[in-house]
């Protein structure tokens, strides 16, 4: 009930894009959100992971929930893949490379990209502050910027 | 809506009161049907069943985290292959990620199914010491989607503890998933049939991951259930080439250990971050085994011991009340 509230009866405005963010798994909150949105244009449905695949094993599940449902899937990001130590530009695997990507593939969705370990993200969403606008330099930014880029085009080309 | 929202978050009377599911603040709640069907959790002939069921079981932790992703069933595994390093000691992992059952991989059983005997269902078997039951060993495809409300997902729950054949069992430990939902609310109210030890909270060092620890805290304290401690998982990274440390999740608030000493709860441990862990779960085996040097094994295995000496000092406890 809260999540139909937060759908209709906040007053959004003109919006060109509605970024919803959902807890993890497949359950009262997914189903319900997939329901409460149906009536507008759902562009899609974005699926996050780790490289590794413990994690990939989850979201191999959270698709076939995409499917059931009817959400078109955009596509898988790769997150926290890999990073690059500050002091010597070594790059370290973290959690493991390429789960994401192999996912993808195998799933017949497109990948989005991957996105490196960055304190300075961590650092700037514990903050509040708007990473784009203040870490143009930083290993997460062209990452994230190809990906928002990927959306934009899909949906100019959806309309 | 903002006010009445905190209003009633603040206001539930706690699932062990009369007011259980009856008070104005649970008008909304998705667990007020729980609650208001049985105050004190199952109904008498269920709690006798799940008495019968778990009277072989000495200790039981439930493990929980406030947030996804933090490694929670990560720690729950390596947890469970801690204890069972003792032989002496029979160690039970019960998995109750309803939608996303990570523990038969990382315990490397993918794949394996469970099997029923006159006596109820079988563990499946890491080590003749270490029993394993998931949902993930009841679907038939790694791409099957468990999509449940909470009500189903609590019968599956309930299932698990009344059917499964456990035997006698040292240590049960219950991995649960992220946050604080039905799950947690109807394994906290059919453990009360028996007795729960305590919960662990995992946590990373970041605020995001602390603001749902006290939350999670918060329920405890709610559902009378004892805190062991918190682990902070992901705790610095060393750059194997150079040696330096990064804090890939800053601690910016302090940590676990500046919100362990404002909330009166124990700090466990510092797990750092080690490539090897994650690799080791993939391949489903253990990673203390695999990396006995490594900074890691030895957090875990500080922290795992605590956990055994609350244990071991709560039982004594009990006895001499008894």
């Amino acid at each position: 009930a809260l999540i139909k509230q937060f759908v209709t009866d906040v007053a959004w405005g003109d919006l060109d894009f509605l970024i919803v963010d959902t807890p993890p798994g497949t359950s009262d909150e997914h189903i319900s959100t997939v329901e409460a949105l149906r009536p507008f244009q759902l562009l899609g449905a974005i699926l996050v992971t780790t490289p590794q695949a413990v994690s990939v094993g989850d979201v191999r599940r959270e698709l076939t929930f995409c499917r059931k449902a009817g959400l078109r899937i955009l596509g898988i990001v790769e997150n926290m893949s890999g990073f690059v130590c500050p002091h010597c530009s070594e790059c370290t695997n973290i959690f493991s490379k390429g789960g994401g990507e192999e996912l993808a593939k195998h799933a017949g969705v497109p990948f989005l990209g991957c996105v490196p370990l960055d304190p300075q993200l961590s650092q700037s969403l514990e903050e509040g502050r708007d990473f784009i606008q203040e870490f143009p330099k930083s290993s997460a930014f062209p990452a994230l910027t190809h990906i928002a880029q990927q959306i934009l085009d899909t949906s100019q080309r959806s309309s | 809506l903002a006010a009445q929202l905190s209003l009633s978050l603040a206001e539930c009377p706690g699932t062990g009161s009369a007011q259980a599911g009856r008070a104005a603040a649970c008008q909304g709640c998705p667990n007020q049907g729980l609650c208001a069907a049985g105050a004190a959790g199952p109904d008498p002939a269920e709690a006798a069943e799940l008495r019968a069921r778990l009277r072989a079981v000495r200790h039981t932790v439930l493990v929980l985290s406030g947030k996804g992703g933090v490694g929670k069933s990560t720690f729950s595994a390596l947890l469970a292959h801690g204890l069972a390093a003792d032989e002496t000691k029979q160690v039970a992992l019960l998995d109750i990620d309803i939608c996303g059952p990570s523990i038969p991989k990382m315990m490397g059983l993918e794949g394996e199914q469970v099997h029923q005997s006159g006596s109820g269902w079988s563990p499946v078997y890491v080590e003749e010491n270490l029993g394993v039951m998931s949902v993930g060993f009841l679907l038939s495809s790694p791409d099957d989607a468990v999509i449940w409300r909470g009500p189903k997902k609590n019968g599956l729950i309930k299932q698990f503890l009344r059917d499964v054949d456990w035997g006698e069992v040292d240590y049960l430990i219950v991995d649960t998933p992220p946050g604080t939902s039905d799950e947690h609310l109807s394994i906290v109210q059919y453990l009360s049939a028996t007795h729960i030890d305590g919960a662990v909270i995992v946590t990373t060092p970041q605020e995001v991951s602390l603001q749902d620890v006290r939350k999670e805290i918060n329920f405890c304290r709610k559902v009378k259930l004892p805190i062991i401690g918190v682990v902070e998982n992901m705790s610095g990274f060393v750059c194997p080439k150079c040696k330096n440390e990064s804090q890939i999740f800053p601690p910016t608030t302090g940590g676990a250990e500046k919100m362990c000493q404002n909330l009166n709860v124990s700090l466990l441990g510092k797990v750092p971050l080690d490539p090897q862990i994650g690799k080791s779960c993939d391949r489903g085996q253990s990673f203390l085994a695999e990396a006995p040097e490594s900074p890691a094994t030895l957090s875990y295995r500080n922290i795992i011991q605590r956990i055994q000496e609350y244990c071991e000092q709560h039982h004594l406890q009990e006895e001499k009340i008894i």
